[in-house]
């Protein structure tokens, strides 16, 4: 049963219970988040998609993609206020992420400069704490990273600061980081992330990296694929196919 | 002890304890709570056991160990019954002289009276002693009457009863009552009891839960610990008439790990509630069932917030999670789940017992009964006070807390925790409620009261308090994490005189922010301490960063130390200088070293001369 929020006055659909977030960012409206992401749940890290709640017991200023669309829900994405606030958090994070690409361009469009005194380093130069990589390392089944530490000291990282045991080195982390922060290193032979080296599994065809060696062997016992199901690179196999296609057709 | 299986059984049982204890029964009651027990409480027990008995007074003298009696800054404290009259600071070796002439002489140990600091004045009775006096205790009330390993004592109080008539009135009028009562919650907010109850109860979902907040983590207070090592009974019940009027089976009660008597005690009446039917199926023959578990937790301070308890509670890492969904709707396991506060759940017992409209009668309109406070700090008098809702500060701080010690001048009173407000002295004849104490930049918070006089430096408090919050915040969000560290920091920058007016400018815009934005209330109400100051000490603030001056001559890098010519040339600072920056012969003018002194004070201090000279 679809229910309508409005969102700067325009009536928008949305499913009860769904991020709203990610229903204004459908409806197309611009919400800068860097926490974020669909796949896993939230947990309101960052405090840059703020929003005006106009509606219900308690308005004012919250995070928007942890809470949840219902029905007559009104708010708005812009005012001073979201402005100011979003501003002097970017800040904040700035401080932790000064190499950020992403962080520096919404600095720029804000007209954000820091002016504060950067807080110790979080182990991982540019991250900015916002346990995406945790999350979606979790969903993913291998729980390889945590969190540790309160306050300016958290970290994240390897559970205990040593390499994890879940680990496939699967790269899964990077490519959800929003500040890209997290260090991975490819060569023909080997992946290097989190301190370990991970040795690639190769194309029979093309010789290329397929993929690691400890992730294949998680994903063929995990989701029960065939043994050879990784031999042979995905361009590869396109390449095969259409060969055979070929054959068939001529 | 009986199994109770109807409200019948529980009274004849009542009578007959009753029956065996006279009102005017002897007795010497030895407080076992933490705080005397750190001054050697345990030991005067054996030592009274033996000298009773030498003195033949053995069975004729009951011999009690009691909870805290919240004068815990005199103990051990030790209260001979029936006459009320306390003896403070009672050591091993006092007591055959307090058996000899007081139990078995009737003649009064003058030297073991309380005597006030300032009049010299003794007290025979604890009742008379000012800080008793102009307290009201309700919670507290039988701290000192019973054992709290004793569930006969706990009846032979009334005990249960008001159990047994929750069960009689049926779980909406209990309800009904809890909100006339007017009752709210003194862990933090003041949210009104009963509507959170009522919003529990019509939650769907059969499985409901409680939970009793037993995390106290505000440095300092002690109140819900001394609850529990002195009344355990009183909050289990409490949770009892609670899950009853809620529909909830299972019950929790979080409590931190560094209260082993709280937990031993808690422990050990869970045991005895079970064992005597209190606890189970069935309770009393109602029908009703509930069963409680007590968890232990690690003494993060953000694990006393609501949705970071549940999580480790779950097992999960103690970080709290964006409401709503409240835990009403969706709690501990996924359950609705009800909360309160330790002081919260004691004192519904009263409320059901002597019904709504009694427990209105004490209190202000807004905020009824009454409220634990932990007093402490530059005051004569520390300790637990309990007192009506909407007694002044002045009250508190002078009455009970017997004013400034030394002479000094009062400058600010911090109520609520670390995160509360700091108010001064023309603040000092509001009401102490819920809402005025948040009106004026301050809060209820769970009872936390810190006096301080005009040596302190509110700039070094507004620093103390950030540190405490940055250290103690999950560092989940941005705007708590990094904005506590960056307020600490400015403040510290103040402190250590780099500070400026744009200094301030930062700050006030970085509390905004942390104010607005917070995931939880560890961050939003973490400002107070700074707004409070910036409020109410402005002055104070920018002779720091303007004249860079500590007018409490507090902040170390903005005061000097020097000796003026007072000085006889004792040579005693330049000895004790751990620096050696003081130099001088006997009986001539000494100098101190400014590049070497590291403003420890201790020159200051030994000087008989009052020659060193702090600007
Ligand atoms: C950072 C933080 C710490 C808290 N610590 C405590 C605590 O130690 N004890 C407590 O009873 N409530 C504490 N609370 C308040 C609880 O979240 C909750 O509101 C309370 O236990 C509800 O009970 P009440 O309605 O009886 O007050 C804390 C809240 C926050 C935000
Ligand atoms: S995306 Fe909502 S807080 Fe980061």
């Amino acid at each position: 049963m679809a229910i309508r929020i409005f969102i700067d006055e325009q009536e928008v659909k949305a499913e009860p219970g769904e991020s709203v977030l990610m229903v204004a960012r459908r409806a197309g409206f611009d919400i800068p988040a860097l926490c974020y992401h669909e796949a896993v749940e939230s947990i309101g890290a960052c405090r840059l998609c703020l929003v005006e709640v106009r509606s219900g017991a308690r308005p004012g200023i919250s995070t928007s993609c942890n809470m949840k669309a219902e029905d007559g829900l009104r708010i708005s994405t812009d005012s001073p206020e979201i402005r100011r606030d979003r501003a002097t958090n970017l800040e904040l994070l700035l401080l932790r992420a000064p190499g950020s690409p992403v962080l520096r361009e919404l600095a720029a469009r804000w007209g954000v400069r820091p002016r504060l005194q950067p807080p110790p380093d979080a182990g991982i130069a540019n991250c900015i704490l916002c346990e995406l990589c945790v999350r979606v390392c979790a969903a993913l089944g291998h729980n390889a990273l945590a969190a540790v530490g309160r306050g300016e000291k958290k970290r994240v990282g390897p559970a205990f600061g040593k390499p994890a045991e879940g680990c496939v080195g699967c790269g899964a982390c990077l490519s959800v980081c929003p500040t890209r922060c997290i260090v991975m290193k490819d060569t023909p032979a080997a992946r290097t992330i989190w301190g370990q080296s991970f040795e690639f599994h190769r194309c029979q065809v093309c010789g290329q990296p397929v993929i690691t060696e400890k992730h294949r062997a998680f994903a063929i016992a995990k989701r029960g694929l065939p043994e050879d199901y990784y031999d042979v690179c995905e361009p590869c196999k396109q390449s095969q196919a259409s060969q055979r296609f070929a054959s068939v057709v001529w | 002890m009986p199994r109770f299986s109807s409200e019948k059984d529980l009274e004849s049982y009542r009578h007959k304890v009753a029956a065996g204890r006279a009102p005017d029964r002897r007795a010497v009651a030895v407080c076992a709570g933490t705080g005397c027990k750190a001054f050697g409480s345990a030991k005067l027990l054996p030592v009274f056991e033996a000298e009773l008995a030498k003195a033949s007074l053995k069975g004729k003298i009951e011999l009690r160990a009691t909870g805290c009696h919240g004068f815990c800054e005199r103990g051990p404290l030790v209260l001979i019954f029936p006459a009320g009259r306390l003896y403070t600071k009672v050591k091993p070796e006092d007591v055959p002289e307090i058996v000899r002439e007081d139990l078995a002489g009737g003649r009064v140990v003058e030297r073991l009276l309380y005597r006030d600091p300032v009049s010299g004045k003794a007290y025979e009775k604890e009742e008379d002693i000012p800080f008793y006096m102009h307290q009201q205790r309700l919670v507290l009330k039988n701290n000192g009457l019973l054992d709290p390993a004793s569930l006969d004592d706990y009846l032979a109080l009334g005990g249960y009863r008001a159990l047994a008539k929750a069960f009689a009135m049926g779980p909406e009028k209990v309800l009904e009552e809890v909100k006339k009562s007017g009752l709210r919650g003194r862990g933090g907010a003041g949210f009104w009891t009963g509507r959170k109850w009522e919003i529990c109860r019509a939650a769907p979902g059969p499985d409901k839960v409680i939970i009793c907040n037993a995390d106290e983590g505000d440095p300092g207070a002690f109140m819900d610990r001394s609850v529990i090592e002195g009344n355990p009974h009183s909050v289990l019940e409490g949770m009892l008439i609670g899950a009853f009027a809620i529909g909830a089976s299972t019950g929790c009660v979080y409590i931190r790990q560094e209260y082993p008597l709280a937990v031993e005690r808690l422990g050990r009446a869970v045991a005895a509630a079970r064992e005597a039917g209190l606890l189970g199926e069935n309770i009393l023959g109602s029908g009703f069932a509930f069963d409680l578990r007590i968890y232990r937790g690690g003494g993060a301070f953000v694990c006393g917030e609501e949705s970071a308890m549940i999580a480790s509670i779950e097992g999960r890492r103690g970080v709290p999670r964006r409401r709503p969904p409240y835990p009403a709707q969706s709690g501990l396991w996924g359950r609705p789940t009800n909360i309160n506060n330790v002081e919260t759940w004691a004192n519904v017992p009263w409320i059901i017992d002597r019904g709504a409209d009694w427990y209105r009668a004490i209190g202000t309109e807004k905020s009824t009964g009454t409220k634990i406070f932990s007093l402490v700090g530059k005051v004569n008098n520390t300790g637990l006070v309990e007192v009506p809702m909407g007694i002044s500060l002045r009250q508190i701080v002078f009455d009970i807390g017997g004013g400034i010690p030394g002479g000094k001048k009062f400058k600010a009173v911090q109520t609520g925790g670390p995160s509360g407000g700091c108010l001064p002295a023309s603040k000092l004849d509001i009401p102490v409620d819920f809402d005025t104490l948040v009106r004026e930049g301050a809060m209820m918070g769970s009872g936390g009261m810190i006096v301080m006089d005009e040596s302190t430096c509110m700039v070094d408090v507004a620093r103390y308090f950030l540190n405490f919050l940055k250290f103690e915040s999950c560092g989940n969000c941005t705007s708590c994490r990094d904005g506590l560290y960056q307020l600490h920091r400015l403040f510290t920058d103040i402190a250590e005189g780099r500070g400026s007016e744009h200094t301030l400018e930062l700050v006030e815009e970085l509390a905004r922010t942390v104010k607005a934005t917070s995931l939880c209330a560890l961050g939003s109400t973490a400002v107070n301490p700074v707004e409070s100051t910036l409020k109410y000490f402005r002055e104070e603030i920018l002779a720091h960063v303007r004249d860079r001056r500590c007018p409490a001559k507090v902040c170390k890098a903005l005061i000097t130390y020097t000796i003026n010519d007072k000085c006889n040339g004792c040579t005693l600072c330049a000895k004790r200088c751990p620096q050696q920056a003081i130099t001088g012969t006997v009986k001539k003018l000494h100098v101190i070293d400014q590049k070497k002194c590291i403003k420890c004070g201790i020159c200051l201090d030994v000087c008989k001369q009052d020659a060193v000279w702090v600007e």
